[in-house]
């Protein structure tokens, strides 16, 4: 593979307190050297990347890629080029496929399926629970061997605090995350958005934020109790914030993810009854939306993930209460983030990057998320300063299911690549 | 000044204004008369066809429209879905577009979904009249309890009018609360607070947790039907206590310090929400309500067919003259 030099960027890496112009040097796959003026080794494509971003490509711990099962609506090849069309380099597959990712065999055919899309790696996370159906837990160590990162009941939380309580336990033994959708069912009951006023007026049934809240409060608890590393999905709410800042006080080992349609839009965008607002958990009121962003800001929350959630078009083009929950969000999250996070003051753009692949990476023990020599060679370039209008037809998603169409975001990924191969190029 | 319309559909009440609400209620008074007759019959929606979707179980709604629109002399159909559309294996919207490629021209939807009409009128050029959806709103079922206030009190603006019961399932307590604001009452609701939805003040309402301080504030009562199912889901303990702490009795209402007009959208739950002695007594107007019902059907599909308010009552006269 011939090395690849890119020259005159801005490079960020998180990992190295680095911000400044510099060269950047790819070599067989790894980084081979960050410096100024770093010279091209024969025969090495040089990259001009005056005026761009270059960063360590961005990782989203928290996908669905669909496949096996739903096909028509994604697979693991689709998804993988729409997060390096995103800039991501690295995603996380969750395991509510059909049949469930709840074994080896099926955790070794996410790697296969992905070592054939030559786009963003994907990463398999295992089922907690035998078919997600929280009643007996999933073989962790076998799946681990397999390609594993992560367990997750995503979609189906875990109801008995037993089993989350053995599922952290267990889980040690592999030093692997236990992440977790934290809901409380009985509370959540039917409900189709947030509890508030805007589903008072559309008369649709609401989901409180006690149902997330109730549950992040247990599994903080229950990683106390077990010294298990819990991590907790697509938090939405400003009480869940307040209780994930108070488990790190207490030093319980928790991290958590925010999606960016949850620094995004408040629950005023179900007005309409518009299918491409309903996920779960729900949007909320506009102050969880800045505690969302404040928690982003200080650390509490960790990690920005999708929750990517593609759907085929009929399947969203339903009454609210039978449209499926969630949406599209890789091709979007780098320009959400630059346009509300950056630009509205609440993070630098080196913790955007950080809060996009640093740390995510480091929480799920995945390479990358770094320029360190020796590290793999996965990197974005972007423009910070191009802009451009969200058109859900030129995703290279499978699904177009966004509520951002006709959004103007800012921040255009150039180039994506993957062990020092271009995966994506804008065009 | 431009005669306000009604535009393609009739949603819920709280996109229309104060103006186009009027104009229903008031194109609904020469209709009335129609169905005082031995021949009940104008031709005003003649060679229309019209199609009653019902995926709800429904019949005073149904048989309410079907006569104001036999009435009106158009072409119907019922078409009763058992369950959910997804139930069924069809989805809406194939349903609405198999309807419309044979050339109708109005629906009446009732729906188990919030949103499923205005889903619906997106879609379909057809007008699309809401029959009730899910807990979002029954705009006719508001306007025709509207008309009968208006019929016994006179005016509406300055009234204060208290809805009771559970409000959190109620697309009739959504609608008379729009409608009702509009037009200058008071609104207030009451019932249990495990019956009460989430910030219900924003829409303008007074909460009152006890029905005595209800009886004592208002001129008008609509009691609305408690759905047995809402004992079992765990919102209240028994239908015994329900009526102990929150019915509308005969002796709180001679407690009243002031002569009420008790409206219900039925079926009623005699002994539930409401006294058969208040039901049957000359406080109700609940088969006021009833007959309304059809002027007020009649009024929203004639005004939806483009039919002119100030020719309502002259397409009433010319079919009396022309001697039917």
């Amino acid at each position: 593979m011939r090395p690849v030099l890119i020259k005159g960027g801005r490079v960020i890496d998180p990992s190295q307190d680095h911000d400044d112009s510099a060269d950047l040097l790819l070599l067989d796959g790894r980084v081979e050297a960050m410096g100024a003026a770093v010279s091209a080794p024969e025969g090495a494509e040089v990259v001009d990347a005056t005026g761009m971003i270059v960063a360590p490509g961005l990782v989203d711990i928290h996908v669905h890629l669909r496949e096996p099962g739903r096909e028509d609506a994604e697979t693991v090849a689709s998804g993988a080029r729409a997060a390096a069309a995103g800039g991501f380099t690295s995603v996380c597959a969750m395991p509510n496929t059909d049949p469930v990712t709840d074994n080896q065999a099926a955790v070794g055919f996410i790697v296969k399926q992905a070592a054939g899309a030559d786009a963003a790696r994907v990463y398999p996370i295992g089922a907690i629970s035998v078919g997600q159906r929280g009643e007996q837990l999933a073989e962790f160590g076998e799946m681990v061997a397999a390609g594993a990162v992560a367990v997750s009941d995503d979609g189906h939380p875990v109801v008995s605090s037993h089993l989350m309580r053995t599922a952290l336990e267990y889980a040690r033994s592999f030093g692997i995350p236990v992440a977790e959708h934290c809901e409380d069912p009985a509370l959540a009951q039917n409900g189709v958005m947030h509890a508030g006023s805007v589903s008072t007026r559309l008369g649709l049934a609401g989901i409180p934020s006690a149902a997330e809240e109730i549950m992040v409060a247990r599994n903080i608890l229950l990683a106390q109790l077990t010294g298990g590393h819990v991590h907790l999905c697509h938090i939405s709410t400003a009480g869940s914030v307040d209780l994930i800042r108070w488990g790190k006080e207490r030093g319980a080992s928790v991290t958590a993810e925010a999606a960016p349609h949850h620094f995004a839009l408040t629950h005023e965008a179900c007005f309409g009854y518009d299918t491409n607002a309903k996920m779960n958990p729900p949007l909320r009121r506009g102050e969880d939306v800045d505690a969302v962003r404040r928690g982003l800001a200080d650390g509490t929350l960790d990690a920005i993930a999708t929750d990517h959630a593609p759907h085929h078009y009929e399947a969203k083009e339903r009454e609210f209460d039978d449209a499926p929950f969630g949406v599209v969000g890789l091709e979007t999250a780098l320009g959400l983030g630059l346009s509300l996070l950056v630009d509205g003051g609440f993070l630098t753009l080196p913790a955007l990057i950080d809060r996009m692949s640093t740390t995510p990476a480091r929480i799920f023990h995945l390479p990358g998320g770094t320029l360190k020599r020796g590290a793999p060679a996965d990197v974005v370039i972007f423009d910070p300063r191009a802009t451009w209008v969200v058109d859900p037809s030129r995703f290279l998603s499978k699904s177009r299911n966004t509520p951002f169409t006709g959004w103007e975001l800012r921040g255009r990924v150039e180039r994506t690549m993957v062990a020092g191969r271009t995966v994506h190029q804008a065009t | 000044m431009t005669t306000p319309s009604l535009g393609k559909d009739l949603l819920g009440l709280e996109p229309l204004s104060r103006e186009q609400i009027e104009l229903i209620l008031d194109t609904a008074e020469p209709f009335k008369e129609v169905s005082e007759r031995a021949i009940k019959k104008v031709p005003a929606l003649r060679g229309k066809t019209i199609v009653n979707l019902f995926f709800e179980a429904s019949t005073r709604t149904r048989i309410s429209f079907e006569f104001a629109e036999k009435r009106l002399s158009a072409d119907t159909v019922n078409v009763v879905a058992q369950g959910s559309s997804v139930q069924k294996g069809e989805n809406l919207v194939d349903t609405a577009r198999n309807l419309e490629a044979m050339r109708i021209d109005m629906v009446v939807v009732r729906h188990p979904s919030s949103g499923a009409p205005k889903f619906l009128a997106e879609r379909i050029r057809s007008n699309v009249i809401n029959g009730g959806d899910g807990t979002h709103e029954h705009p006719t079922q508001a306007l025709l309890d509207m008309l009968t206030i208006r019929d016994r009190c006179g005016v509406i603006e300055g009234l204060k009018v208290c809805i009771c019961g559970d409000i959190a399932h109620s697309r009739v307590a959504r609608s008379n609360i729009w409608g009702l604001t509009k037009l200058g009452a008071e609104v207030a609701v009451c019932g249990p607070q495990s019956l009460m939805p989430g910030s219900i003040e924003e829409l303008g309402v007074t909460v009152f947790r006890r029905i005595e301080e209800a009886i004592e504030w208002a001129n008008v009562l609509n009691v609305l039907r408690l759905q047995l199912e809402r004992m079992k889901a765990g919102y209240i303990p028994s239908l015994r206590e329900y009526y102990r702490v929150f019915g509308v009795t005969l002796e709180r209402l001679e407690r009243a310090p002031r002569d009420l007009v008790i409206l219900h959208p039925g079926p009623m739950n005699r002994g539930v929400e409401i006294d058969s002695r208040v039901a049957d007594g000359p406080h109700s107007v609940i088969l006021h309500q009833v007959t309304n019902g059809v002027a007020v059907r009649m009024a929203v599909l004639y005004l939806l067919a483009g039919g002119r308010p100030e020719l309502a009552e002259s397409a009433k006269a010319s079919e009396r003259g022309g001697g039917a």
